[in-house]
């Protein structure tokens, strides 16, 4: 049969007609010209590097929202203090049903942001008179308290019938210290000595950036930035690059899930409001099954048989199968 | 008359009973110096889709030199050296036509079945190479020290948290990512490819689709004359 | 070494039809994939010297 003609020709060695052909110098010519090919394209195009965002920019562009971020932090309200997993145990994490690996991961990466963000880094530095009382007065009260004062200010300073984020607009003696505590770090911030003190206050040495990264993500500054340059998920961000640069076209596959509506609902309650919460995990598991798919393809029947329906291959061996004739 | 026992060289050799002897005899079965390095490919690999895996490859040794020399000079060094911006375009072009040429080496060998006739590994670990070299891009991506690491970690760590994997793999994590982009991942994409590449040459270019019907015998067609053309 | 023409001073530019959004410089390299795939299957590629029935 000559179904099994084809599978054992397949399997032998080759004993048909052959050519003379040299991969070595196929190799070297072929790493030549895409060496070629890359220093021409690096000569004329170069290559994207916005310098990154700082705290002190942050502070200098966009004080008030800095401002805003910092209460929220110190009122366990933002979107770091209530991520859960691996950061902290103040949220579940995402889940798809009863599977919670996020939260089956635990926390491994500890982040307290009203310390890690405010307290420690304002501890740190020599702060003027009112910012230091302000800090002992926070430090010396108990964490009920606390929790007290950040949230009546994180409340009155975003009351849309009221302050409306504006903070002069908020009621004098609302909040204790936090008030001090947010100016004296916004501060901090535009001296430029927030930027280093964040990652590890009092240590030489940081090469971990995850504090920063979490602050920074937690207001609008970050987010417009990301906005403005194209890279927000539902717009096709993750295939974009910064300026006028190609991108990673090969995460279309990746990107295409997260523009789907169900993913970027607006919707509170409901399967919608289920999968936009949780949008990551089904997204990836959908890749993981997309990828197996693709990785054991020889073993998928219909799939490994597309080639034969759409036979692109007469193209390939025309030559062959010409010469055979 | 000389009475030195001539030594036979040709004399069949007994079978091996250490681990390298097996290991011997399994590559001189499975990949001789012959099929290792041949000066002939089968007739019908004449086509120029066939020059993608290569080109894949020489635009890895490109990133792998560009990147060494990044490497060599530390991460902050493009952002205040000329010299080091160059080195860091020719690094992203050559991830630019690396996966270029990699997307459309998986597109051809998809559209020839390549992975009939036994070389299901070798699809296998083509396709891996493509995903663990995914993973070495966001990697990279992370430890660029400029605004679109800040991005990528900010947004990547979501989907790396959902899954657990967050736990212990952290993009905003300079330190850990250098050490995994620079190190594990391309160590991980070497042994990959290497398999890859010796496994096409252990198991030889896969045949075409037809080949069978194109290399059958002829068949006569009036078998019952003598057939005088 | 560098040349005049920086791309990251240009604003980018973006195409858009409804929900798909596609930056032009990613549509050129898609575009360039396509190509390359086709102009591979249809050029001649040079075949000459043939040694027949090699059998190894």
């Amino acid at each position: 049969m000559s179904a099994t003609t084809q599978e054992t020709l397949e399997r032998e060695p080759w004993t048909g007609p052959t050519r003379h052909y040299d991969i070595v110098k196929e190799g070297v010519i072929a790493t030549f010209v895409v060496l070629v090919l890359t220093v021409v394209l690096a000569a004329i195009f170069s290559s994207p590097d916005d310098p990154a965002l700082t705290f002190q920019g942050w502070a200098k562009s966009a004080p008030d929202n800095l401002y805003a971020t910092t209460v929220a932090e110190l009122a366990g309200t933002s979107d770091s203090a209530t991520y859960g997993p691996p950061y902290n145990t103040n949220g579940d994490g995402q889940a798809m049903g009863p599977i919670a690996p996020q939260k089956w991961a635990g926390v491994h990466q500890p982040v307290d942001p009203p310390n890690d963000f405010v307290i420690n880094p304002l501890s740190s530095q020599q702060q003027p008179a009112d910012v230091a009382d302000a800090l002992v007065t926070w430090t010396s009260a108990s964490a009920d308290v606390q929790t007290g004062w950040a949230t009546g200010y994180d409340t009155a300073l975003n009351d849309p019938q009221g302050a409306n984020g504006d903070a002069t607009k908020v009621p004098a003696g609302v909040g204790g210290p936090v008030p001090t505590l947010a100016t004296g770090l916004v501060a901090m911030a535009t001296s430029g000595a927030l930027d280093s003190v964040l990652p590890a206050p009092g240590q030489f040495f940081t090469t971990d950036n995850t504090k920063q990264i979490l602050f920074l993500g937690d207001g609008s500054y970050l987010d417009d930035a990301g906005t403005a340059n194209h890279l927000q998920g539902n717009e096709w961000g993750m295939m974009n690059e910064t300026g006028n640069f190609p991108g990673q076209q090969w995460l279309a596959p990746f990107s295409f899930w997260y523009q789907l509506p169900i993913f970027n609902s607006d919707a509170t309650t409901g399967v919608a409001a289920t999968m936009t919460a949780n949008a990551d995990l089904y997204i990836l598991a959908i890749i993981a099954v997309m990828m197996l798919l693709v990785i054991f393809l020889p073993y998928i029947p219909g799939l490994r048989s597309i080639p034969r329906w759409i036979p692109l291959h007469k193209l390939v061996w025309r030559d062959y199968y010409r010469s055979r004739k | 008359m000389s009475t030195t026992t001539a030594r036979h060289e040709s004399a069949p050799a007994a079978p091996p009973t250490t681990w390298i002897g097996h290991l011997r005899g399994l590559l001189e079965r499975k990949l001789p110096y012959e099929k290792l390095l041949p000066e002939t490919q089968p007739s019908y690999v004449a086509s120029w889709i066939y020059v993608f895996g290569v080109a894949t490859l020489g635009a890895l040794g490109v990133i792998v030199a560009s990147g060494a020399v990044l490497a060599f000079e530390g991460p902050a060094w493009y952002h205040i050296s000329h010299t080091g911006l160059f080195f860091n375009s020719l690094h992203f072009w050559s991830v630019q036509l690396f996966f270029f040429f990699m997307v459309i080496h998986l597109f051809g060998k998809f559209w020839m079945a390549a992975w009939r006739g036994n070389r299901a590994k070798t699809w296998i670990t083509g396709t891996l190479a493509f995903v663990v070299s995914v993973g070495a891009a966001l990697t990279g991506y992370v430890v660029q020290t400029n605004f679109d690491s800040q991005w990528i970690a900010f947004e990547a760590k979501d989907g790396l948290n959902a899954t657990g994997v967050g736990s212990w793999f952290n993009v905003a994590n300079l330190g850990q990512n250098l050490l995994i982009h620079v190190f594990l991942l391309p160590a991980i994409i070497a042994v990959l490819v290497a398999i890859h590449v010796l496994l096409v040459r252990v198991h030889g270019v896969v045949p075409p689709i037809d080949a069978a019907k194109v290399e059958a015998p002829p068949v006569p067609t009036v078998p019952e004359r003598e057939g005088v053309r | 070494m560098e040349l005049a023409l920086r791309l990251s001073s240009d604003a980018p530019h973006y195409l858009s039809w409804g929900w798909l959004s596609v930056s032009v410089p990613n549509l050129i390299v898609i575009g360039a994939m396509l190509a390359l795939f086709v102009l591979a299957l249809v050029l001649p590629f040079p075949g000459n010297r043939r040694k027949t029935g090699d059998r190894s």
